[in-house]
Parts: C-alpha cells; sequence; structure tokens
C-alpha cells in the first residue's frame, strides 16, 4: 500500500519531499537532530526579529524618499522630534505596535506600503497632498480602534498630574476622557501637517473660496 | 600775546583730544556692535503666560488677547486650530469664546456662510502675551466704559 502511494508520488515533487519527512531519520541520532534543531531555531528566531527590528526603526523608514520628503520634513518642525529634555518619539514609535503579535499584524499590512511604493502611488508632492486626507484618515481610525494605544506607549493617563497641565488641558483630559474620547481625537495633526480638514470640521477650515 | 598762545594751544589740543574719543568709540547700529560677518546676539525666547482666564480689554475696540500658550498651532489654508476650538461648531464642546458675527463679512459687509478670508488668520488680531516688562514706560489706564470706574 505504502509502496503503491510511494510510486504515484514520483512525478510530484511537493510529494516526494512529504514522503521523505515522514520517515524516521536513519543515519542521524535523536540527540543530533535536537541539538542541530534547537541551534538553528535560535538562529532562524534571532534572525527574524533582528530583519523585523531593521525595519524598525527611523533610517529604514527614511530610506523611501516619500517618507524622507514628506512626512520626515514636517515631523522635523515638530515636539516629538525635538524638544526640551531630548526625548524623541520615532516613527515606529507612533506607527508600530510594540507588542508582537500587533506588531507583526502591521508588519504584514506594511505589504500594502510596498505595493503602492512600486506603483508610485505618492511618489510625487503633488499626488502625496491629493492622498493625505486619506492617509491621515485611515491611522486615526486606527488610532481610534486600538484607543491610541501608541500614544499610551509614553503618555499615561494614570500617571498624568492634572496640576502642572493648564486650564485647559485640565478641562480636556478630565471631562474628555470620561466621555469615552481617545487621544487622537483632539490630538490630530502633531507630528504631521494637517489635510484639508473642510470635510472633517468645516468650521475650522475656509475651504475653497 | 603769550597768554593767548597758550590758550589756543590748550582749546587746540582739548579738541583733538575729544575728537579722538569721539573716534575710538564703536559704531552702535541696530544690530549691536557686531562686526559685520559675525551673527548678532539671538535674542532668548519668551515664554508665553500659562493657560489663564480670558484676559479683560483695555479700549473698546481691542481684538481680546490670548490667554494661552498657541506653541505650533497652525492656521493655513488647509486648517486653522484655533477654529478648532473657536468656532461656532466646537465653542460649547470646548469650553472657548465663540468667535465673532463680525468675523464672517466681507469688505463690502456681505454675510457670509463661513468665516471671511480676511478674518482667517487669527494671530493678525489676536496675541498671546508673555511676562515682558514694557520698553517705554507708560501709564495708560483703560476707558471707564469697560472698567466700570
Amino acid at each position: 500500500m505504502s509502496n503503491k502511494k510511494t510510486k504515484e508520488c514520483n512525478d510530484m515533487i511537493l510529494c516526494r519531499i512529504w514522503q521523505v519527512l515522514k520517515k524516521p531519520s536513519v543515519s542521524y541520532s535523536l540527540g543530533t537532530l535536537l541539538v542541530v534543531g534547537f541551534i538553528s531555531g535560535i538562529i532562524f528566531w534571532g534572525g527574524f526579529n533582528t530583519a523585523m527590528e531593521m525595519t524598525n526603526s527611523e533610517e529604514f523608514c527614511i530610506s523611501c524618499h516619500e517618507m524622507k520628503d514628506n512626512a520626515y520634513q514636517e515631523y522635523k518642525q515638530t515636539i516629538h522630534y525635538s524638544n526640551r529634555t531630548g526625548v524623541r518619539a520615532t516613527c515606529p514609535d507612533c506607527h508600530v505596535p510594540k507588542e508582537w503579535n500587533h506588531k507583526v499584524v502591521r508588519k504584514i499590512q506594511a505589504s500594502n506600503e510596498l505595493l503602492h511604493k512600486a506603483l508610485g502611488t505618492i511618489n510625487t508632492r503633488e499626488k502625496f497632498e491629493a492622498k493625505r486626507l486619506q492617509l491621515a484618515q485611515n491611522v486615526w481610525r486606527a488610532m481610534k480602534a486600538t484607543d491610541s494605544r501608541e500614544c499610551r506607549n509614553c503618555h499615561n493617563f494614570d500617571y498624568m498630574d492634572f496640576g502642572e497641565q493648564g486650564r485647559r488641558a485640565v478641562a480636556a483630559h478630565s471631562e474628555g476622557l470620561d466621555a469615552g474620547k481617545t487621544c487622537i481625537d483632539c490630538h490630530k495633526g502633531i507630528a504631521h501637517e494637517l489635510p484639508d480638514m473642510h470635510d472633517i470640521d468645516p468650521g475650522s477650515s475656509i475651504g475653497n473660496i | 600775546m603769550m597768554m593767548k598762545k597758550i590758550t589756543t594751544i590748550v582749546v587746540l589740543l582739548a579738541t583733538v583730544g575729544f575728537g579722538a574719543q569721539v573716534i575710538a568709540e564703536p559704531v552702535s547700529s541696530l544690530r549691536g556692535p557686531h562686526d559685520i560677518d559675525q551673527d548678532s546676539s539671538i535674542p532668548t525666547s519668551k515664554r508665553y503666560n500659562k493657560d489663564g482666564e480670558p484676559i479683560a480689554r483695555d479700549y473698546v475696540q481691542q481684538p481680546p488677547l490670548i490667554p494661552h500658550k498657541i506653541d505650533s498651532y497652525r492656521v493655513n489654508l488647509k486648517s486653522n486650530k484655533c477654529m478648532s476650538c473657536h468656532s461656532w461648531s466646537n465653542y460649547r464642546e470646548a469650553g472657548a469664546t465663540k468667535i465673532s458675527q463680525t468675523h464672517f463679512e466681507s469688505r463690502d459687509k456681505h454675510v457670509l456662510a463661513n468665516v471671511s478670508a480676511r478674518r482667517y488668520f487669527c494671530t493678525q488680531c489676536h496675541v498671546p502675551q508673555v511676562g515682558a516688562k514694557p520698553l517705554v514706560e507708560n501709564d495708560f489706564q483703560p476707558v471707564t466704559a469697560i472698567t466700570g470706574r
């Protein structure tokens, strides 16, 4: 029966690999297999995480001119880039989740960004400006869905000292957050320029005259 | 004669001495006593006052002052950060002062549906405050119609 199946397999390469994998090893000891498997597991896993961390750096993000000429230039003018204490939040601090499972999901989603890099969807300033509202709304939606998780990696609401905050901040933080609002509901456009807000909040943009 | 000569010499010497003094003094221009190829001294940046209650006006036509910091608030064609709190649609929720109705008029007094372009750039008239000493001393007093005294 088994021989008959193997014979059927002759033409199909995947099937033949499977047949080899199914057989018990005859030339290597169990110990060798375990040690080699363990070590190569460490190398594979470490290599995978190292490669993923390499894509999680500011240098990697701005190696793409779309990001370097647009998003990065705007971010350089803001408090998350340059401030009194020199603490910085780089691109992945806000745009990539810290937790491993969420991070991998985001990295898989990023394949769509690679596709649009290849298609040249935002490869000029004009194209970027035309797409800005949609791109911003994608980030706002994600932030809203996760209760601004990436903001909270650094800004923990539980440890905010209202005594140190200004009058407007105290009011907004104590009432707004109780009303189920999250950081991104008010803090839009803090690290990049806002898109044309006329369709979002007509009162806060002059729109086309 | 001799006396006159001595006096003349003394006066001459004094004049020359005074003249030399005038020449020795460095010319002070608006950019300070810096050589043209040197940077002039950078003024220290002033810290805006912390958020406070609305500031009372000092004269009738005064644009209200901004009683809070406006660092990194952008006002451009795409968005107006001030209006995210002070617009008619947002002022109640934000607890902010509502933008005046006078800002919805064209220069020909036509009433518009949104803020007039000529009143859109808030900081043209409304400014935040720093705790700076007055450059020139003055004894200005608000009119009694405002202070009620």
